[in-house]
């Protein structure tokens, strides 16, 4: 593994008197795609929330490149290379397809690059180019969908955090919104920490995978074995296994627990 | 006669696009607006009835001064209170609406007085004279609309100031400094208000308590127009300006100042969400 380009170590981040983040820590290396796996209510989106700076930890430190993060206001750490593409996608409903992309690129002062990657964006989603001019909001989900990882996008970020991109869409869709999001990664070298409830789409994208449960991180590992592994096909994946009496043993409990 | 209401409620109209443009963006009820709006006349005539500058040059003083007091009001009170609730804002905006009329009336003292203006002769337009004053009110809010709808329009911070409002979480991720976005729309509203004040000075004469009446019938035609919506402010200061014009002559006396709270108490008992409001759903 190389140097991590983000790097979270024990963080704890309380909603109100609610801790809703027991002390996690995880390394996200250049270059790769890293997932957070967890049902609701598990601390997905607070742990994102945690490292774009959206809400601050009352203990632990965020890293990225080097640079502590952990206290930074959103705008300024999204200017040091960070895009964050929300849960709910978070579109600006009365501006125009047009209009949010440009908002993506608020922070950049070369017209001459901000015009190409509206064109690349154009091209990893033609549907956004036939609506440029319509009102994001009267978009379909999945379009807005799109919007928003597009509009992350053309800020032109060294990484995304990737919040629930499955969320709401069809199967179909999901699958496309994957392929763009590899195709992100691959070609332009983003790299990419994606927090799924869809735990097969991401273990199939993902370099390394971390299950988050109630706040704490429970397992780490590759994608590949985390596939393997008999919890992880069970509560995630939900591929059953047949008792020895051909029933589901009601009884059995996680590994970690 | 026509061109009266029109002109009065075009500085409704001003006052309310000053509520709607604070409230689309941060959610918050400034009540102090009318306040802001006699402090604008009572600087633009220090300048010129005390200081003996050029109107114009008073005028532009008094629109700075205003816009820088209303970011300061930004970022040393209001901000403190976002996400407290409503009733605090109201409580707070109103207080400070009593303040800034204590300080005009020390400063200033509390008498009446008159704002001599480049407007006091009469124009004729196809036969018909108009008082340059009320014609003064009339060109003024149709230049500063213009001036507002291409800033929100066409420049990067006006579609991000669009943008934040429409969605403030988004706008931080986009790396839009909101803080600073929040700053620059209390400056914006607050220099309508000072605008606001300095035309309507010739007709009302300025006084400390100037802005409230006006505050109060801006904020019912902002809920005439919808609260929340650009166009609908204008247009509901203009219908109440209006109101007010034809009860005062064909009503008996004392309905002037009662008729557009009564047509704006049919409005949300017929269509509660105003002439131009929405009512939006979040798509999930």
């Amino acid at each position: 593994m190389t140097e991590a380009q983000l790097k979270v170590s024990n963080i704890e981040t309380y909603y109100g008197p609610i801790m809703a983040i027991r002390g996690v820590s995880f390394e996200v290396p250049k270059g790769d795609i890293v997932t957070i796996l967890g049902a609701n209510g598990a601390g997905k989106t607070t742990v994102l929330k945690t490292v774009s700076g959206v809400m601050d930890p009352q203990k632990g430190s965020v890293t990225f490149e080097g640079r502590e993060i952990q206290r930074m206001d959103p705008d300024k750490v999204m200017r040091l290379g960070m895009s964050h593409v929300p849960e709910g996608r978070e579109v600006f409903p009365f501006l125009s397809v047009r209009e949010n992309l440009r908002m993506g690129a608020y922070t950049r002062r070369d017209p001459d690059g901000v015009a190409k990657d509206l064109e690349t964006v154009f091209g990893y989603f033609p549907v956004l180019k036939e609506r440029a001019d319509q009102r994001a909001g009267s978009l379909s989900g999945g379009e807005q969908q799109m919007l928003a990882i597009s509009r992350a996008l053309m800020a032109n970020p060294r990484m995304m955090l990737l919040d629930e991109p499955s969320l709401g869409l069809s199967p179909k869709l999901v699958k496309e919104i994957f392929d763009i999001i590899v195709r992100i990664n691959k070609e332009r070298g983003v790299t990419i920490l994606l927090v799924e409830q869809n735990a097969n789409m991401a273990l199939q994208v993902a370099d390394y995978g971390y299950v988050l449960e109630v706040g704490r991180i429970v397992m780490a590992d590759t994608c590949e074995r985390l596939l393997q592994k008999e919890d992880i096909k069970e509560f995630y994946l939900g591929i059953k296994e047949e008792g020895a009496r051909g029933q589901r043993r009601w009884k059995k409990r996680k590994t970690w627990r | 006669m026509l061109l009266n209401g029109v002109a009065v409620g075009c500085i409704y109209g001003l006052v309310a696009l000053g509520f709607v443009l604070i409230y689309k963006a941060t959610e918050l009820v400034n009540f102090a607006q009318g306040d802001l709006l006699m402090l604008g006349a009572f600087v633009a005539y220090m300048a010129i009835a005390w200081w003996g500058w050029d109107y114009w040059l008073g005028f532009g003083l008094a629109v700075v001064v205003v816009a820088l007091f209303g970011a300061l009001l930004d970022r040393s009170v209001l901000r403190k209170v976002i996400g407290q609730p409503q009733f605090a804002v109201v409580m707070l905006t109103i207080g400070l609406g009593a303040m800034f009329r204590t300080f005009a009336s020390v400063t200033w003292g509390s008498e009446i007085y008159t704002l001599t203006t480049p407007f006091d002769g009469k124009t004729v337009i196809a036969g018909a004279t108009f008082s340059d004053q009320y014609l003064s009110i009339v060109v003024g809010t149709i230049l500063l609309c213009g001036t507002l709808y291409a800033f929100f329009n066409y420049t990067r911070i006006g579609v991000a100031m669009q943008a934040t409002s429409q969605n403030q979480l988004a706008a931080y991720y986009m790396g839009i400094p909101v803080k600073l976005i929040f700053s620059f729309i209390w400056a914006i509203s607050a220099a309508t208000a000072a605008v606001a004040g300095i035309l309507l000075a010739p007709v009302t004469l300025i006084d400390i308590n100037m802005g409230l009446a006006v505050a109060l019938k801006a904020f019912a035609a902002a809920v005439l127009g919808g609260f929340g919506s650009i166009p609908g402010a204008l247009v509901g200061g203009i219908v109440i300006g209006l109101i007010e014009l034809f009860a005062g002559r064909f009503l008996p006396d004392g309905f002037k100042d009662a008729a557009p709270y009564v047509v704006l108490l049919l409005m949300l008992a017929v269509r509660p969400q105003g002439l131009f409001g929405s009512l939006g759903r979040k798509k999930v």
